[in-house]
């Protein structure tokens, strides 16, 4: 080692290039300014672009989203109003309709017993005729009797003309009727 | 009280220019440093393509690494000095620069590399010419030719008479000047960073093992902690040398591409 550097003749300048070193420097350059200028670089610029595209494509999606979101929520909104305006409506109808019904039927009950008192009244009218019309045929016989038991049998002829017995009846009749009604 | 056999081997400029290994005497001979350098083309290359082999909406592992450094070169540095269009426009340019230059450092202190492949004046020329064509061409190609020259060589505001001197000043700041600072500053970095890490490691390894003094011993173990010191200080310039270059071709670009300073 020290022999070699001894027996080094002239020291060559560090300044002055030889030829294959500007060949093997200019070598180099050539592949690493290739490989940067056509590969790496593109490759970067590419994935670079593709991030803010990405980052902004992203922003503008949610950015989508949320006036869908917005949009929605004011259609549900609007739906669930229309669906409580209608069912109050439905309501309100529904009482209507009860009361209507409660009124008509409580027309019908009244109509009803109203029918029912008249026929009750109508029967007890027919059977107080009826009872009146018996009483007053057995009245007028029991009467005869009793008057002719107490005359004697002469009275008899005169009684067969009923007129007597009637007009009485008549007379009884009117006393009496103020008194019942 | 040196071992016998045992010398102090000093770091030199022959450590760049190590033997030939293939093709001797042809433009393609590669030696130890050619051989680093491809290395690190390749491994940057694979890197940066495994990471962003199927590149995924949301980054995970080595793509979450890989697009941290390009987004650090097109937000710092491309859009930052450019603008976006502008940016954009010169972004493969700028992502190739910087990280062929921090990987052909990073050679600088990988174990068993232990050789910066940018300390070889070549890259850094090439580099600069890159550099120095890009900003010359973007300038005719936004100015058209006269105006870009004229705006360059003869700045607005100055007295005619001044021109004189003001030109050739100019022409020599900005045509000769830039692409040379460019390239010598990244190779001389680059060399004195390595010459740092050699002579501390060596040092430390002829002090603790080959002086056959143990009162020596300390002081190499001080030298290899330097040595350690200066591979944290180095992984910085490293970075800090790739991120000049980039930034200045861009400042260039920038400057040619606006009549007015």
């Amino acid at each position: 080692m020290t022999g070699l550097i001894l027996a080094a003749e002239g020291t060559p300048s560090p300044l002055v290039p030889a030829v294959y070193d500007i060949v093997w420097s200019a070598v180099c350059l050539a592949i690493i300014g290739f490989v940067f200028w056509k590969k790496v670089l593109p490759l970067f610029q590419k994935v670079l672009a593709e991030r803010t595209e990405k980052i902004e494509g992203g922003i503008a999606r949610a950015e989508a989203a949320q006036a869908e979101a917005q949009r929605t929520l004011e259609q549900y909104r609007e739906q669930l109003a229309e669906a409580r305006a209608e069912a109050a409506r439905i309501r309100d109808d529904a009482r209507a309709e009860g009361q209507q019904i409660i009124d008509e039927m409580r027309e019908q009950a009244q109509a009803e017993s109203a029918r029912i008192v008249a026929q009750g009244q109508h029967q007890l009218d027919a059977q107080r005729a009826q009872i009146v019309a018996e009483l007053r045929a057995d009245l007028g016989r029991v009467a005869v009797e009793l008057a002719g038991k107490v005359v004697g049998e002469s009275l008899e002829d005169e009684a067969r003309r009923r007129g007597t017995v009637d007009r009485f009846l008549d007379e009884l009749d009117a006393t009496a009727a103020p008194a019942t009604k | 009280m040196l071992a016998e056999g045992a010398e102090f081997h000093k770091p030199s400029i022959e450590e760049f220019f190590p033997p030939a290994l293939l093709f001797e005497g042809t433009p393609f001979e590669v030696d130890r440093i050619m051989l680093i350098r491809i290395l690190m083309t390749v491994l940057l290359a694979a890197f940066f393509l495994i990471a962003l082999r199927r590149p995924k909406l949301v980054p995970r592992g080595v793509q979450n690494l890989g697009e941290l450094a390009l987004d650090f070169v097109r937000v710092n540095i491309a859009e930052d000095v450019l603008g976006k269009q502008n940016g954009r426009r010169f972004l493969p340019l700028l992502t190739t620069f910087f990280f062929l230059i921090w990987a052909a450092n990073l050679s600088g202190v990988i174990p068993l590399l232990n050789m910066p492949a940018t300390a070889r004046i070549g890259l850094p020329l090439v580099l600069a010419v890159v550099a120095y064509l890009a900003f010359n061409y973007a300038g005719i190609k936004a100015q058209g030719a006269g105006q870009y020259f004229k705006s360059n060589l003869f700045p607005p505001g100055v007295p005619k008479p001044l021109y004189i001197l003001v030109t050739p000043i100019e022409f020599a700041s900005t045509f000769i000047i830039r692409p040379g600072t460019l390239m010598i500053r990244l190779m001389a970095n680059m060399l004195a960073g390595h010459m740092t890490l050699v002579l501390f490691f060596s040092a430390a390894w002829f002090l603790m093992f080959q002086a056959g003094n143990f009162l020596l011993a300390p002081v190499g173990a001080v030298s290899l902690l330097m040595g350690l010191v200066f591979t944290i200080f180095e992984l910085l310039v490293q970075f800090l040398q790739a991120y000049i270059f980039t930034l200045l071709t861009a400042v260039y670009i920038d400057g040619a591409l606006h009549a007015e300073h």
